[in-house]
């Protein structure tokens, strides 16, 4: 119980950290960057003043307010759920942009993890325990490779083969636009069409990572005493090889969560941006590209705060496997 | 090699320069070449350096330079076509190496250094100044690092300096990790203590007594730091935070990308650099494979004798 206060302790700084990180950023820019936009706002058409506070509480611009206050007021809009309108998708707040493209992001995002780290796992044992095997002499080089692909590199491979020349799949949007967005058969369907190739995507750029650390984690726990006992004992060898060896095998790889999350994520937006998904990505690359600092702050808060509850989720898991980290003994 | 196996006397410091430089490459050339996946990925790496090296031997054109004969495919004039501005792919490519392969190692070697004096200075002091540098540490280990460097690299102006610097800012703290555990379990050995005993400073402690006997973790922490950030520095430069005008893989993929390559079928615009990253990132990662072998003799994959393989005994 006092582990589980510390994390949930730890990631609230993080939380913390990641907002104030938020605010401070655009106040150390150099060349006011954010007055620039609020320019640019002004002569997009007249601005809501609400709004307009809003934002010039998030950049502090045109305020004699002291910092402190400015961060006050900054948090307060944030609990608020406001922050601020977005500049390329005039005048649609950011929450709103946010909250159109959120779910695909985290559907796909979700599934797509889950996927590669099932598959990495088990096919990681499978090599550890056929070490030196073909499976373990082929797969070994050319995950390696595999792992050294740029996501997006290989979503524009895999757009060019299976889209383009093939024609076997869609390589654009997120379902079939002529359809109704509901949750209809149609819809779900489509929807699922549609994800096939980003989810491949990420599902083969990420599987090596979680396949070859659980390999050199799992060869190192097969030459534990324990696993020689229990094969001594004569137990089958698929509970030696899931129950005793794995178990203990695939902590690193929980524990290297948090690591690997951040990449999958990062590559995630650009493969997104590459098969015109309308997910968080596609955002991200608008706002990128027009130099919407409210869109990108906002979009940033959202993925940390995913990532940082995914984590969380990973740590809880952790625990669960980890008898030594529950008693409180360090692992 | 043989050489140096018969020179290693007493007094090695009162050998001539030469002698005790080529004992020192012909070290690092056994190191090299004793596992096969650190030779193969050292030769990768180093084709790489060396066409970075020599590309303005071989290319003279401008490869920024516009011409006519835009969107062909490969042919004996264009050996891997030219863009939709009719500029060639494959002198973009080969000078476009040298930004990469440049900027990937200061920022692989930047993001080295931030992680080496956070985690020795953490680990060697204890107390308060490491607790505080281990929850900076975590806490930018579970920030997602990508997201957060776009952000930051959208505020400043737009090129490889910035995409380097926000980089390292990012990127650090795995390293500073895996250094802060290492520097704790040096910190109660008896070299530490004597030099202590001895009135070294602090500094030089952790940074002449300390650092050399990490050198092996730091040397894997910087090859697989440079592999992260070459694939880090292509995306941003594919979502146009670098500088758009000049040549490098990333900025290949981004024109790419605006042209519409893809949906033009102008496979030879987009196949080749990535290929190329990919490749320079398998050396890399094979490397840090083979250091890992040399660290962990458990994880070499050599055939298991037949004896005990029949007797289901497990290495």
């Amino acid at each position: 119980m006092r582990h589980l206060i510390r994390r949930i302790c730890f990631y609230l700084v993080a939380l913390w950290a990641s907002i104030t990180l938020n605010f401070f950023v655009p106040r150390l820019a150099p060349g006011n960057p954010a007055e620039s936009l609020l320019l640019r706002f002004e002569r997009k058409g007249p601005v809501n003043p609400e709004a307009l506070k809003a934002l010039q509480a998030a950049f502090g611009i045109n305020t004699s307010d002291p910092l402190w206050v400015q961060y006050f007021q900054y948090l307060n809009n944030l609990l608020h759920g406001n922050l601020g309108i977005s500049f390329t998708a005039y005048p649609t707040p950011v929450a709103t942009v946010i909250s159109q493209d959120i779910y695909w992001t985290l559907i796909l995002g979700a599934v797509s993890v889950a996927i590669s780290f099932v598959l990495g796992c088990l096919i990681g044992i499978v090599m550890a325990w056929k070490r030196g095997s073909l499976l373990d002499t082929v797969l070994s080089p050319a995950m390696t490779f595999l792992s050294a692909i740029p996501y997006f590199w290989l979503a524009l491979i895999i757009v060019y083969v299976f889209g383009f020349s093939l024609g076997w799949f869609p390589f654009s949007d997120g379902y079939d636009t002529s359809l109704d967005v509901g949750w209809n058969s149609d819809f779900i369907i489509s929807a699922l069409y549609h994800a096939i190739l980003p989810a491949l995507t990420i599902v083969l750029s990420s599987v090596a990572g979680w396949m070859l650390v659980m390999r050199n984690s799992m060869i190192t726990t097969l030459s534990e005493d324990y696993v020689l006992m229990a094969n001594a004992k004569g137990l089958r060898s698929r509970r030696v090889m899931f129950i005793y060896a794995a178990r203990n095998a695939i902590l690193p790889n929980v524990a290297g969560f948090a690591l690997s999350l951040g990449f999958i994520v990062g590559g995630q937006l650009v493969t997104e941006i590459v098969f015109s998904y309308p997910g968080i990505g596609y955002s991200l690359l608008q706002a990128v590209q027009g130099q919407d600092y409210t869109l990108l702050q906002g979009i940033f808060l959202i993925i940390a705060l995913a990532v940082l509850a995914a984590n969380f989720l990973a740590d809880l898991l952790y625990t669960a496997l980890d008898p030594r980290v529950r008693q409180g003994r360090s692992a | 090699m043989s050489r140096s196996s018969s020179i290693s006397m007493p007094l090695p410091l009162s050998r001539p320069v030469h002698i005790r430089l080529l004992g020192g490459l012909s070290t690092v050339w056994k190191a090299l070449t004793a596992n096969r996946k650190v030779a193969v990925g050292s030769g990768i790496v180093a084709f790489f350096i060396l066409v970075a090296i020599f590309a303005s031997v071989f290319i003279h054109q401008d490869p920024n330079l516009l011409s006519a004969n835009a969107n062909q495919s490969p042919s004996a004039a264009h050996w891997l076509g030219t863009t939709a501005t009719g500029q060639d792919v494959f002198n973009q490519l080969v000078l476009g190496t040298r930004s990469s392969i440049f900027w990937g190692f200061i920022t692989g070697i930047g993001v080295t250094i931030l992680s080496i004096v956070v985690g020795l200075i953490g680990g060697y002091m204890g107390g308060l100044i490491d607790e505080v540098l281990s929850l900076v540490t975590n806490v930018f280990l579970v920030l997602p690092a990508l997201p957060l460097a776009i952000v930051l690299a959208s505020y400043f102006p737009r090129g490889a300096q910035t995409i380097s610097l926000v980089i390292v800012v990012t990127s650090w703290s795995w390293g500073a990790r895996v250094l802060r555990a290492q520097t704790l379990s040096m910190r109660s050995r008896e070299f530490v203590t004597a030099a202590s005993a001895c009135g070294e400073s602090i500094w030089r402690i952790i940074f002449w007594e300390i650092l050399p006997n990490e050198i092996s973790i730091v040397a894997a922490n910087f090859v697989s730091t440079t592999l992260y950030v070459i694939l880090a520095e292509v995306s941003l430069e594919f979502l146009g935070l670098g500088d758009a005008n000049a040549v490098s893989w990333g900025t290949m993929f981004y024109w790419a990308q605006k042209a519409d390559a893809l949906l033009l079928g102008l496979w030879w615009w987009f196949i080749p650099p990535g290929l190329c990253i990919a490749v320079l990132g398998a050396g890399l990662a094979l490397i840090n494979f083979g250091i890992d072998e040399i660290a962990n003799p458990r994880l070499r994959t050599e055939p298991v004798p037949k004896a005990l393989k029949n007797k289901k005994v497990v290495a």
